[in-house]
């Protein structure tokens, strides 16, 4: 392979997969370590004062710290892999969505009309 | 050596592990043993151990790999056979106070065994096989985009199979029907190796399903030829993508599943236990998350079979391409949604089982939809009745009586009386062999010369043919008029002598499935004795359109050693 052929093909081959730079995996670093530190202080302190309120905030950093973790180190964007990448992701989403609500709705129900009444945890 | 020692080493494994008290499982082995010894002496005498070695077992050759699957499927079919008649027999002889031959620890072994064997052991391979052997061909690429993880998948898969065939003359096998529900399932009342050589079995030939999904999934969206966009894929190569899918978001669940399941019998856990806030109805419900995409993993593959098929035998564009495609990606969808009407009658209630039973009659919607463009693709064609289109017509008119039978279960209130009743079983083996195996068998006799560089004869296809459809037809039929009759699966012996006629014509209806499966193994010998008439010199021996027909046959990188052999006289 001559040079310039490397050449294009590297070309071609940056334009697949946006790789990071510096600046965005050092950016992402410090995200994800704040995002991190923040949930663990808020637990330690008790800055919130109420736990179902710790609790539910901890869980909204989760969600935004695998956001961040897609975006600036697994390089994920709607262009990434011509568009493969995303595709695959919201077909995840929806199928860990349908099986975890569905799981949750079906032994709710089940829970509910089949626990003998003595041992009831108060679902209806 | 000290008993510590031997414990350490050989743990539940001692001389009572082997079944000797059991005739008919002794009586086997010595069968085995002889047949496997002259196999081993055989290969040794012909000096095959490096070539199978070199050529085969460790080849990275996509289309060497496929062929090694549908062999593993084939063998491992005779086995789950052999249960089947077992089965057929028992029931047809245990009336009016008879135990029949089989006992219950014997006969509890056997339905689960051919259970699971026929569908991770004989459908799957079969399925894999062909993706793995056409789909490359189909897309213009040169292998798999992993050719050697693709090799290491196989191996899984086949270890998974050993384990199975193991557990016949080393301890046994679980007693649990085939998806192994706990609290039976568990440790209290599976003490015994069975369930633990179900779990490992499943776990690890699960792990090579994943795999190759994860491998062709990856062919199929990065290899395609130049100017080979989506919607210009061959329907096979479609269905294998939205199968490959279905694997790789659906094994996890039952990885999942069996290593909770594993965890509460080794560790004392209790996720599936009655106690400590387990359920074992969780378990039901999440194998039945991977266990409703299987099916659709199976068939999806053989729906692309018949498309193939349909066109060429017809001579016409296969009618409606695009809505097939959109059919397949829907179906894929769907069968997330449906799993719940496996277990109806557990007591989700009114409001959820109203939501399954209407997403499982929706699904037969695009079901539905491929029927009609496969007819409308033989509307005004010029049909030719070889072998595979034999197959897809029966598969057409068969799977239609599946699929109503199917939708007839997905109301509840139905299946209140139909639940866990021979009808069920005669609804799931209609569109497993009618669908699957059908498939399976169409793939095998279209694509055959395509692997070989020669056709299947075709008298000794057309007698298997018309043994394993009239056999499925009489061994299947009565276990719906059984079922509707309120008899339940898995019974060993039964009290009313009237019901002794159904089983008898049912175990007729076996015997004519097993002259199929003879005739289909003669066909192979008679095909590759009489291979030089049969020789396809074109590559195209059927008129065929897509890609893995513009190839030699068999394709370059597959020299077979009888053709080296026969250029070198």
């Amino acid at each position: 392979m001559n040079t310039e052929t490397h050449a294009a093909t590297a070309d071609h081959h940056h334009d697949d997969h946006a790789h990071g730079s510096l600046s965005t995996y050092l950016l992402g670093f410090v995200l994800s370590v704040a995002l991190t530190a923040v949930p663990f202080w808020l637990v330690m302190s008790g800055a919130l004062g109420n736990k179902q309120v710790t609790a539910l905030v901890i869980t909204v950093f989760a969600i935004v710290q695998i956001v961040v973790h897609m975006i600036y180190f697994l390089h994920m964007s709607p262009k990434s892999e011509n568009g493969w990448s995303m595709m695959a992701l919201i077909f995840t989403i929806v199928m860990v969505v349908i099986a975890m609500s569905g799981s949750v709705w079906v032994m709710n129900h089940l829970n509910s009309n089949m626990m003998p009444i003595h041992q009831m945890t108060g679902t209806k | 050596m000290s008993p510590d020692l031997l414990k350490l080493i050989f743990g539940r494994l001692g001389i009572e592990s082997l079944p000797l008290h059991e005739p008919i499982v002794v009586g086997t082995f010595v069968v085995v043993a002889l047949g496997g010894i002259t196999l081993l002496a055989g290969l040794t005498y012909f000096r095959l151990w490096g070539y199978l070695w070199r050529e085969w077992f460790t080849t990275v050759d996509h289309k060497r790999i496929g062929i090694m699957y549908m062999i593993l499927g084939i063998v491992m079919l005779l086995r789950g056979f052999a249960d089947a008649l077992m089965m057929r027999g028992q029931q047809a002889l245990a009336f009016g106070g008879s135990e029949g031959y089989l006992n219950a620890h014997h006969y509890d072994q056997v339905f689960t065994a051919h259970g699971v064997i026929m569908i991770f052991f004989v459908a799957m391979p079969l399925v894999t096989g062909l993706m793995n052997y056409v789909v490359p061909l189909q897309i213009g690429a040169r292998d798999v985009s992993f050719p050697f993880l693709n090799n290491f998948s196989f191996w899984m898969t086949v270890g998974g199979a050993v384990l199975v065939m193991a557990s016949l003359f080393i301890g046994e096998f679980a007693r649990t029907g085939w998806l192994a529900y706990p609290p039976l399932s568990n440790i209290g009342y599976s003490p015994d190796v069975g369930v633990d050589y179900y779990i490992w079995a499943l776990q690890v030939a699960g792990v090579g399903t994943t795999l190759s999904g994860i491998n062709l999934i990856c062919t199929i969206v990065k290899l395609r030829c130049p100017g080979m966009t989506m919607m210009k894929m061959p329907v096979f190569t479609w269905t294998s993508l939205c199968t490959n899918v279905l694997i790789v978001a659906s094994f996890p669940v039952l990885t999942v599943v069996l290593a909770l399941l594993s965890l509460d019998r080794y560790v004392g856990t209790n996720f599936f236990t009655n106690d400590f806030g387990g359920s074992p109805m969780m378990y039901v419900n999440l194998i039945w998350i991977w266990g409703h995409p299987e099916v659709y993993i199976l068939v999806l593959p053989a729906f692309g079979i018949f498309s193939e098929v349909t066109s060429t035998f017809s001579g016409k564009r296969l009618f409606g391409y695009t809505s097939m495609v959109y059919a397949t990606v829907v179906i894929t969808i769907l069968s997330y949604l449906v799993w719940l009407h496996h277990f109806f009658t557990m007591g989700s209630g009114a409001s959820v089982n109203s939501f399954f039973g209407i997403t499982s009659m929706i699904i037969s919607i695009p079901t539905g939809a491929k029927m009609f463009n496969w007819l409308f693709t033989m509307y005004r064609g010029r049909v030719r009745f070889e072998l595979p289109m034999m197959w897809t017509i029966a598969f057409m008119l068969t799977f239609v009586i599946g699929g109503m039978t199917g939708v007839l279960l997905a109301v509840p209130p139905a299946d209140f009386v139909l639940h866990n009743s021979l009808f069920l079983i005669a609804h799931f083996h209609n569109v497993i062999i009618g669908g699957v195996v059908f498939g399976a068998f169409a793939g095998v006799s279209y694509w055959f010369p395509k692997a070989f560089g020669f056709r299947l004869d075709p008298f000794w296809g057309k007698l298997s043919f018309w043994f394993w459809v009239t056999g499925f037809y009489v061994a299947f039929m009565p276990l719906y008029v059984l079922g509707l009759m309120g008899v339940t699966r898995r019974l060993r012996v039964f009290d009313d002598q009237s019901l002794q006629i159904w089983f008898i014509i049912a175990a007729i209806g076996a015997v004519l499935v097993l002259l199929g499966i003879m005739c289909m193994l003669m066909q192979f010998a008679v095909s590759f004795l009489k291979r030089e008439q049969l020789k396809d010199v074109t590559g195209d021996p059927w008129d065929a359109r897509t890609l893995e027909w513009a190839t030699s046959s068999p394709p370059a990188g597959l020299q077979l050693r009888l053709h080296s052999r026969r250029s070198r006289q």
